[in-house]
């Protein structure tokens, strides 16, 4: 794999092999040197077009405990505010001969345009709405040890699919593993043909939640009231929020992040021992080691990455 | 007010052309064609049509053996955009018409949505002493129906008519007012002009970057639902039946607009539509890979809607072809889709591509094409090209079995945004002549001139 660019482009055994070299990395986050050498000599860098802190801290932490350098540039004060085009600012860190970029970009098929630009490995770290594949990767690291395996499990994801790249990459891989995929939220934030699209169930109400193994919350932004895709907070909270009421014991509770307590969870369903939350968050920093150890370990040879030394 | 009194068409001056195109297969449905003749061209004009190998060349005139090839009455595409004033980095006259010549056209018609836009009097008198300067095809104009295609205020209608105005058009943008397009209608009867409408309803199109569906579902890129066109397509027919206005629909992408066009024909108004070459051959299935050569508006939408515009095309409900042709610099579309500007370039690809696609497949008849791909002139009140004796030569010599590959060998066009690059076609415009005078050679068509009269050094 030289790219991680979309969900799309893996198969369900590429997301295991990288879920499994996750677990490899997991175990030496146990230790108290956390470092291992595995990409020692190599740059990595972070190439940030929107405010994000834990999928840049996430992707930082993974590249420094892989022993890799790296570099994060932030879009808002750089270069890109003086109107140079991303393609110029690609070719000019390229110049740096960074072995990956990680890069966060507000509009789809941004990533998959960089390999034109450089030749350095590409990981989508968010384009647009379009995907968010190692939030993805997590989210199915995170489920695989807690269920052990995604076939058959029921999934819903809840809220706003519409401007959602952590949906459009979660349906993809859920569904790659086995899982059934449900999406539920208002019709105005529901795309249109989503269901033809995906392959997927489509509801508007939480009536049948109780179906669902594992309950995916999405985050909603404020400015959705001021686009008229709902009339307001209070109203989607009590249609649509995830609360003690609606959650049952055995369901599991997952959300990307960050949450807005109140609005599509309630803060004790966030508390809940169901919550998968700050499980999401740690499985964030070893999924994205392997994620660049599969790039940058097997991006020259084609091959996949060899087992890598964590001693 | 009377039909205006200068030519609305401009290009440079060239020399006409003296030809004898040698038994070609000569199909102009509209003077009754379709079959191996020999046609004399002299002094610019269709001196003869006879029998193949019939005609004898006179002395110095140049001989096309056109044996396997055929000839077509010049194509018109009433909706093209030229880029002058102002982008000449996309296109300029020159370079725009050039493609157009090598498309097999014999006269385009340029959108006003220039920089400065084309709505007053005085840019629009410029705009035709350049192409006079320039144009390698005769050219019309028309400018904005709003100032600034703005919406809110009238262009001097009349007075842009009397300097040339073919009509008018705020192509690009809606005319979002119901109560100023019935305005610029009611206009209309003084200075008479047909408007042609992008048809559009903002309220919900924007912020949208290709056709709501399944697509841009699976690609979280915005929508533009087809009911933004079809929606606008009914309301301006319906207004245009009221004023009994003559109006032309611009681009149409999808089913319910071809319904609403079928109606308001059926109901008598006086509204003519035409379609693009890539929303008859391709779909949304071609932005998949987010290419942003297959980003324009309207957008690329499903196969039902592409089946409903070939069957408007063939039924004669969508009148005419035009491509749209939009050409935009290389870094311009070198961006993520999303940012890209709207368009693709057509001019050099639109017979090749229709006959690939529908004519060789049989879904839409040779001489459909050939009508439909010049019926745009008369829609906008000029004269149609036809093979007759005593008509200027507007003609297209064309391979129809010459494969070629979209962009291999360069474009004529500034701009190299063609949604066609890279696709194998077959048909090759190899000469265009365009009101009598030779526009476009292919390179590597051979020609052979008859005899010098003796003594005539070259």
């Amino acid at each position: 794999m030289n790219h991680l660019l979309s969900i799309e482009d893996l198969d369900r055994a590429a997301i295991e092999r990288i879920c499994d070299r996750a677990a490899s990395f997991a175990e030496a986050q146990e230790r108290d040197i956390k470092k291992v050498p595995a990409l020692r000599g190599r740059t990595v860098l972070n190439l940030f077009y929107e405010a994000s802190t834990r999928t840049r801290s996430s992707f930082e932490l993974a590249a420094k405990r892989l022993s890799a350098d790296v570099v994060t540039f932030v879009a808002s004060g750089s270069s890109v505010e003086k109107g140079e085009s991303l393609k110029d600012t690609v070719l000019t860190l390229s110049a740096h001969r960074p072995d990956a970029i990680v890069i966060r970009c507000p509009w789809a098929g941004a990533a998959a345009l960089l390999p034109r630009w450089t030749d350095a490995a590409i990981v989508n770290a968010g384009d647009g709405k379009h995907e968010h594949p190692t939030q993805a990767l997590l989210d199915v690291y995170t489920l695989r040890r807690r269920l052990g395996s995604l076939t058959g499990a029921n999934i819903w994801i809840v809220g706003d699919v519409l401007h959602s790249r952590v949906a459009r990459s979660n349906i993809l891989a859920f569904r790659a593993m086995g899982a059934k995929v449900t999406l539920a939220g208002p019709p105005t934030l529901m795309p249109r043909d989503v269901q033809e699209a995906f392959g997927v169930e489509v509801r508007t109400t939480l009536d049948d939640l109780r179906e669902a193994d594992v309950v995916y919350a999405l985050r909603m932004q404020h400015e959705r009231m001021a686009e008229a895709y709902v009339p307001s907070l209070r109203e989607y909270a009590s249609v649509y929020q995830i609360d003690g009421r609606r959650l049952g014991p055995r369901q599991l509770l997952m959300h990307p992040g960050p949450v807005n307590r109140g609005v599509e969870l309630s803060g004790d369903v966030v508390d809940s021992p169901q919550s998968l939350i700050l499980e999401q968050v740690a499985a964030g920093v070893v999924v994205r080691m392997a994620v660049l150890y599969e790039v940058l370990a097997s991006a020259r040879t084609g091959e996949p990455a060899p087992e890598p030394q964590t001693a | 007010m009377s039909a205006p009194g200068i030519d609305p068409l401009v290009r440079a001056p060239v020399p006409a052309v003296d030809l004898l195109v040698r038994d070609a297969h000569v199909l102009d449905p509209r003077a009754g064609h379709d079959a191996r003749r020999d046609v004399l061209v002299r002094g610019g004009e269709i001196a003869q049509i006879s029998e193949a190998g019939s005609i004898e060349a006179p002395a110095g005139t140049e001989v096309v053996e056109a044996r396997g090839r055929d000839l077509f009455p010049a194509f018109v595409d009433p909706h093209v955009h030229l880029r002058t004033p102002g982008q000449e980095y996309k296109e300029d006259l020159e370079t725009g018409t050039r493609a157009a010549a090598a498309g097999g056209f014999c006269c385009v018609v340029a959108m006003p949505n220039t920089d400065p836009i084309v709505d007053s009097a005085s840019v629009l008198r410029s705009l035709r002493d350049a192409a006079a300067r320039d144009a390698r095809v005769p050219v019309g104009f028309m400018p904005a129906i709003t100032k600034g295609l703005g919406g809110l205020e009238l262009t001097e209608m009349a007075e842009l008519r009397a300097c040339g105005a073919l009509g008018f058009t705020d192509d690009g943008r809606p005319v979002v007012s119901a109560g100023m397009l019935r305005r610029a209608l009611q206009y209309q009867r003084l200075c008479g002009g047909v408007l042609a409408l992008h048809e559009e309803d903002p309220a919900l199109s924007a912020g949208g970057a290709m056709h709501e569906g399944r697509v841009s579902a699976l690609l979280g890129v915005a929508g533009i639902p087809s009911i933004s066109e079809s929606s606008m397509v009914a309301r301006d027919a319906e207004i245009a039946g009221y004023e009994d206005g003559r109006v032309h629909m611009q681009h149409l992408s999808c089913v319910a607009s071809v319904d609403a066009v079928a109606a308001a024909k059926a109901a008598g108004w006086k509204v003519t539509a035409e379609a693009s070459p890539h929303h008859l051959c391709l779909t949304e299935e071609a932005v998949r890979g987010l290419d942003t050569r297959m980003k324009m508006n309207p957008p690329l939408r499903t196969e039902t809607d592409r089946r409903a515009l070939i069957e408007g095309l063939r039924s004669g409900v969508i009148d005419c072809v035009a491509t749209d042709h939009a050409p935009h610099a290389r870094d311009e579309k070198e961006v993520p889709f999303e940012q890209a500007p709207m368009g693709t370039t057509g001019l050099e690809t639109s017979f090749a591509v229709l006959h690939t696609e529908l004519v060789l497949p049989g879904v839409l008849s040779l001489a459909t094409l050939v009508e439909r791909m010049t019926a745009g002139a008369a829609l906008l009140e000029l004269p149609t090209p036809r093979i007759l004796p005593g008509e200027p030569a507007n003609l297209c010599l064309v391979d129809p079995d010459a494969e070629w590959i979209v962009g291999e060998d360069g474009y004529e066009s500034r701009s190299e945004n063609c949604c066609f690059a890279g696709r194998t076609l077959r048909g090759r415009v190899l000469l265009t002549i365009a009101a009598g005078a030779v526009a476009y050679r292919e390179r590597s068509f051979a020609v052979s001139a008859a005899p010098e009269p003796e003594g005539a050094g070259a």
